[in-house]
């Protein structure tokens, strides 16, 4: 087990994309065990790619526990992921371990349905909310070389989105 | 040995201002810091970090000659630049309403009390000409806890007549 070094930006590596994994063996495993002890290692992350620590295969590992009072779906390790649908917006504030000392705001799907392998090589659904939903959209951009930084929202746009967002006309879609 | 300085400038806006006056900086050998750059009321203001190896006059001959093409007035302030140390905020407030005078003392006089530290606030005025809105959104940190501000913040709507939303901002580090 090892604490992995984590890209900073403007490392131009951070902005490729990454490709799938094709052998869930061994070698894959050890890997996911150090991504995972490099995520608890870092400050307060929630979630961390393959990519930011320069292994370019999309691999994320997620992780919102820590958060009181949200659905979750605990650790997961999702290796090759696809957001299968979308539905609604909401905009929060995003940081990244690539981008130290600089947060913004980006807009992301409220709800998602998530289709992944996990370091076995076995295929998951998930449907997740808001908070979850969220770091999995931000790690997985880190696999087609996306940063926050590429998807921020003005001050403005906030007002609008958030008023927006308390309205009561939006249906749940679960 | 280069300091930081403020370099503050108001006038009416046209276009072309940022590019002369940034450019002006440059060929003097200034290094651009954190900046805000809005256009309040048809004004155009700027307040910029300037990093300069002279005195504030050497800066104010520096951008004197822009200034005067453009009709602006600047001022210069000698500053500690003290970057790459942000304070995250940890709560969005809204409050609008008909606008009356009094709004933003009101209300930021409210959320002092109660231990809120404004980090950012935008207002725009809206609306009509004979019925105009305020619509100000503050961030800041809530030193006391969110439930205080919450309260407060209720009571200042029904006293004041103003709609109030607070949120707390959940920064995720991915």
């Amino acid at each position: 087990m090892a604490v992995l070094d984590i890209l900073i930006y403007p490392d131009p590596r951070l902005k490729q994309v990454s490709k799938p994994v094709e052998q869930f063996d061994d070698a894959l495993r050890a890997f996911v065990r150090n991504l995972e002890e490099t995520l608890e290692a870092g400050p307060g992350g929630v979630g961390i790619a393959a990519p930011q620590v320069g292994r370019f295969e999309r691999i994320v590992i997620v992780d919102v526990s820590c958060k009181p009072k949200i659905k979750h779906h605990g650790r997961l390790v999702l290796i090759n992921p696809e957001i299968t649908s979308r539905e609604g917006t909401v905009i929060g504030r995003e940081g990244c371990l690539s981008v130290p000392d600089y947060t913004g705001n980006v807009a992301r799907a409220k709800f998602i349905t998530l289709r992944a392998r996990d370091e076995f090589g076995k295929a998951h659904e998930f449907h997740m909310e808001r908070y979850e939903a969220r770091a999995v959209q931000h790690e997985m951009d880190h696999l087609d070389g996306l940063l926050l930084l590429d998807r921020l929202v003005s001050r403005r746009d906030l007002f609008r989105r958030q008023v927006k967002e308390s309205s009561p006309a939006k249906p749940h879609p679960e | 040995m280069k300091k930081w300085f403020m370099l503050i400038l108001v006038g009416k806006d046209q276009p072309g201002i940022v590019a002369q006056i940034t450019r002006a900086l440059y060929e003097g050998e200034c290094n651009l810091g954190e900046a805000s750059m809005v256009r309040l009321g048809g004004n155009f203001t700027v307040m910029l970090m300037v990093q300069f190896a002279g005195d504030e006059q050497a800066l104010d001959h520096l951008v004197g000659p822009i200034c005067k093409s453009f009709n602006l007035r600047h001022h210069v302030d000698s500053i500690e630049g003290e970057l790459l140390h942000h304070v995250e905020p940890d709560v969005r407030i809204t409050v609008y309403g008909a606008d009356r005078a009094g709004i933003v003392a009101e209300a930021t006089g409210t959320l002092a009390e109660k231990g809120f530290n404004i980090l950012n606030l935008e207002s725009d005025v809206g609306g009509t000409a004979e019925d105009p809105i305020y619509i100000m959104t503050i961030e800041g940190v809530a030193e006391q806890g969110i439930e205080i501000l919450e309260e407060a913040l209720t009571k200042l709507a029904q006293d004041q007549g103003l709609e109030t939303q607070l949120e707390p901002i959940d920064t995720l580090i991915g």
